[in-house]
């Protein structure tokens, strides 16, 4: 067990924790941020994506001691001054989500996603999104929503930043 | 549904009878409500869900709370139903909403929590829409008309000159008016429903009918909802479980002397029961690996020689004698063998529960289909009485029909009692993926005959072990037998699934009508609709083809077009497919258009996204998903191993929604996934010549995103 101090949503927060274990347990079980969700533990579904430094990471396959020097954004810290991020927005407008346990995840890579691609051909979007799964088939909505948060606010990536 | 068809499907579910007798105490629920009104049911007095007298008992004669408003005006609609993603909170509430005459946003849903709401079997079979939107709609007609004739005492006028509005009682001779809150005021008003109340009519809906949001939309976008792995409590502590390495292990032994070792470590050890409590989930896994045991794994049958043993362990389909007769009167026979393989539900969620022991009674928060069911397991497990056990299901991450057990909860309940502070336990994706039960493998013979002019004579469809959902044939054939073939002994646990075997039978119908219509040379749809007098099911297949543009292309190696489709639990649905063949034969399915009706809808929105779903997961099913097994051991049990369609997967889809309003709204949640696999099956057939019979279709490779 180590003293690790993470930057989550703009707030730095002491934790302690094995140098291994991942930062997915410690936001949700720590620091009680269980936006972010355990889905596999294997990087192969995408549940519990964040971003790191801007990147969407897959947070159950992140050891807390790696995240200890980034910037860490959850589905949390999306909201700015009570009002939803266009990613939000979005699917909250197309409907985009069914169980919506998926749904975290794939706001935090559409984020990523938008920060890089303010417009994204199918193909970008296909590309980044393509390791987030939904179980409930909820596919063509949330490429709708991506497309529609795309369209609504092309300066996204300057105010969401990280 | 009849009976018997409850007590198939039970046993396919894997649900004995868990009904018994309990008293429950309504006094404690009753104070907790305060003033306002309460509407109430008796006994069995109107036909529904939990009023089901099945296998010799009955129900408990006791009130159950349906509706309370509140003196601020707040409703609250208490029902055991539970909301999965199948958006049940949000068209539950607008039912409710529309008879008792209130904004859709004036109305809570208190949902799957045994120690608030009435007894419910479980939110499965697509029962929800077609018996608990009745059931509410009769409750908010008697609570409209209670509050009416409160009003009405306190004008002193008749109530039948009383209207009800947006939460008022108006009279509209002299414009008085009072908010249901305050004709509660604080006074307990409570009304017994014993009749079937007049419910308005579907054409003249104003809120349910409409594309209302999902309730509490927003929380699902900003990480704010609690799911049941989410839940916390004060001091709580994670759970891990071993497992043996193999189905059906018995223990030979187990040394736990070196994860005792790790700090805060609680080893519980209960005949071949052992599991782990930690202070963090990260120890209790270090302690889980710890842990060396040696178990016995017996021979078991694996997934290469799955069908031939369920030949085997299943009793052979007689060809019917009035069907041969039949058949040996038709130009074309015909004869095949379809298959389709175990598949797993995956839910995003894995199971997960929080269980908390407080003097002698248990609270578990689970993520299940059957809160109720799940509370009988308990108090089994515990030798409790049911009343002191609790189950709470927060809106959970799906089940497909895959969480109506209750292994998690009895394992974290177990946990929490040896560690005496509050233990949570989600099973990894391994253990969803091997512990959890399966959707039913099976074999499905069909022996058919027909007129060279596309009547059909004969049909046999025999169904071994996948089950007897959808086995019918809703064709107009004269000889007709439809059987099912249980198998006894199975390799793998089977449990409930999406749909159930309607998705197999419709697999191997449809594609036996495809193959029929080749042979007496019929185009597709034609064949179907010269059998087809059913007019509901004629109207899909026709809906689902203009849409597609049927007809208007032909099939070329590079380019086949299917049809498919089906009716069962009152859904009626068909599907298009197109699929490319690319140059190195690789398959691609490029678009799906489906039709769907199923009575006057509710919500379409949260129905055409509902059916779109279907569609997706059936795709899987259709392609690619398989569990493959040996020695007791599931062989891919992880995402990397077990594809399940992805964003690249998914075709072009349109859904095409007919709205019956003359007909009464039957649930959703299933039968939209039973017509892809026959239509995809269909367009392969029509590009490449190859008919494929065995679901998944091919073995990976073949299918391109």
């Amino acid at each position: 067990m180590a003293e690790f101090t993470l930057n989550v949503n703009g707030v730095r927060r002491p934790v302690i924790a094995a140098e291994d274990e991942p930062l997915l347990w410690v936001l949700r079980n720590q620091l009680q941020l269980t936006g972010t969700k355990f889905g596999c533990g294997e990087g192969q579904c995408g549940a519990c994506t964040v971003l790191l430094d801007g990147r969407a990471t897959r947070s159950c396959l992140t050891p807390v001691s790696a995240a200890a020097n980034a910037k860490i954004t959850t589905v949390e810290g999306l909201e700015q001054q009570g009002s939803l991020s266009p990613v939000q927005q979005a699917f909250v407008a197309e409907g985009a989500f069914q169980c919506g346990y998926c749904t975290s995840g794939m706001i935090i890579a559409a984020t990523a996603l938008l920060r890089e691609h303010a417009h994204p051909t199918d193909e970008q979007i296909l590309e980044a999104m393509n390791g987030n799964l939904c179980r409930c088939g909820t596919y063509p909505r949330i490429v709708a929503a991506i497309r529609r948060a795309a369209d609504t606010e092309p300066e996204m990536e300057t105010r969401h930043a990280g | 549904m009849p009976a018997d068809e409850w007590m198939t499907e039970d046993h396919l579910h894997e649900i004995r009878d868990r009904v018994r007798a309990f008293e429950l105490d309504r006094r404690d629920f009753l104070r907790l409500c305060g003033g306002g009104l309460l509407v109430c049911l008796a006994g069995t007095a109107i036909g529904q869900e939990s009023g089901h007298a099945r296998g010799g008992h009955t129900l408990p004669e006791e009130v159950s709370a349906w509706i309370h408003i509140d003196t601020d005006g707040t409703v609250t609609v208490f029902t055991g139903k539970v909301e999965v993603g199948q958006n049940i909170r949000t068209s539950l509430a607008q039912s409710v909403a529309e008879e008792l005459r209130v904004a859709f946003g004036a109305i809570s849903m208190v949902m799957g929590d045994t120690e608030l709401t009435p007894w419910d079997m479980g939110t499965f079979g697509s029962r929800s829409t077609p018996t608990m939107g009745p059931q509410l709609r009769n409750m908010a007609v008697a609570a409209r008309q209670l509050l009416v004739e409160t009003a009405a005492r306190r004008w002193g006028v008749d109530p039948d000159t009383l209207t009800a509005a947006d939460g008022k009682v108006t009279n509209p001779r002299n414009g008085d008016s009072l908010a249901y809150g305050a004709i509660t005021g604080g006074e307990k008003l409570t009304r017994t429903v014993s009749g079937d109340p007049p419910l308005t009519a579907a054409i003249a809906w104003k809120i349910a009918g409409t594309a209302i949001p999902k309730a509490n939309g927003r929380d699902f976008v900003t990480g704010k909802h609690e799911y049941p792995s989410d839940i916390t409590r004060p001091e709580l502590l994670f759970g891990k479980v071993l497992r043996p390495t193999g189905f059906n292990a018995t223990m030979i032994s187990a040394d736990t002397s070196a994860a005792e070792k790790l700090p805060g470590v609680l080893i519980v050890r209960d005949g071949d029961f052992i599991g782990v409590v930690a202070g963090d989930v990260w120890t209790a896994e270090q302690a889980i690996l710890k842990i060396e045991a040696k178990w016995n794994v017996p021979q078991q049958i694996s997934s290469h020689e799955l069908f031939e043993q369920l030949k085997k362990g299943t009793d052979s389909g007689v060809p019917d004698a009035a069907v041969e007769k039949a058949r040996a009167l038709a130009d074309v026979q015909f004869s095949q063998q379809y298959t389709v393989a175990y598949i797993a539900h995956a839910p995003l969620e894995p199971r997960a529960a929080v269980a908390e022991w407080h003097e002698g009674k248990l609270t578990v928060w689970t993520g299940t289909q059957r809160p109720f069911g799940v509370r009988g397991d308990l108090a089994r497990a515990f030798r409790l009485s049911e009343d002191q056990v609790r189950v709470i299901m927060p809106d959970m991450g799906s089940g497909y029909g895959g969480k109506h057990t209750g292994e998690c909860a009895v394992e974290a309940a177990r946990l929490a009692k040896a560690a005496g502070k509050p233990v949570k336990l989600i099973w990894t994706r391994e253990e969803e993926f091997t512990w959890a039960y399966f959707r039913p493998a099976g074999i499905i013979d069909i022996r058919a005959g027909a007129r060279r002019d596309g009547t059909l004579l004969a049909w046999q469809q025999d169904n071994y072990n996948s089950g007897p959902s959808g086995l019918e044939t809703p064709y107009a054939v004269a000889a007709h037998v439809a059987r099912y073939h249980e198998w006894n002994n199975p390799p793998l646990a089977q449990g409930s699934y999406r749909g159930l075997a309607s998705t197999a039978n419709h697999f191997a119908r449809e594609s036996a009508m495809d193959e029929l219509a080749h042979q007496v040379q019929m185009d597709p749809l034609q064949f179907r609709l010269k059998n087809l007098t059913d007019d509901r099911l004629r109207t899909v297949f026709i809906a689902a083809a203009d849409r597609f543009g049927w007809g208007k292309s032909h099939s070329t190696p590079q380019l086949g077009f299917g049809i498919g489709g089906g009716t069962e639990k009152g859904g009626f649905t068909a599907a298009c497919a197109e699929v490319a063949i690319d140059a190195d034969h690789k398959i691609h399915i490029r678009r799906l258009v489906q039709a769907w009706e199923s009575g006057a809808i509710v919500n379409p929105d949260g129905l055409r996204n509902q059916i779109m779903g279907a569609m997706v997961q059936g795709l899987g099913g259709a392609l690619f998903e398989s569990i493959q097994f040996a020695s007791g051991q599931v062989l891919n049990a992880h995402f990397a191993d077990y594809r399940v369609p992805r964003f690249r997967d998914t075709p072009q889809i349109e859904v095409v929604l007919i709205d019956r309003k003359d007909l009464p709204s039957a649930g959703a949640g299933e039968t939209g996934i039973v017509a892809v696999a026959p239509a995809v099956a269909n367009a392969i057939f029509a590009a490449t010549g190859q008919r494929l019979r065995s679901m998944p279709m091919a073995s990976g490779e073949t299918f391109s995103s």
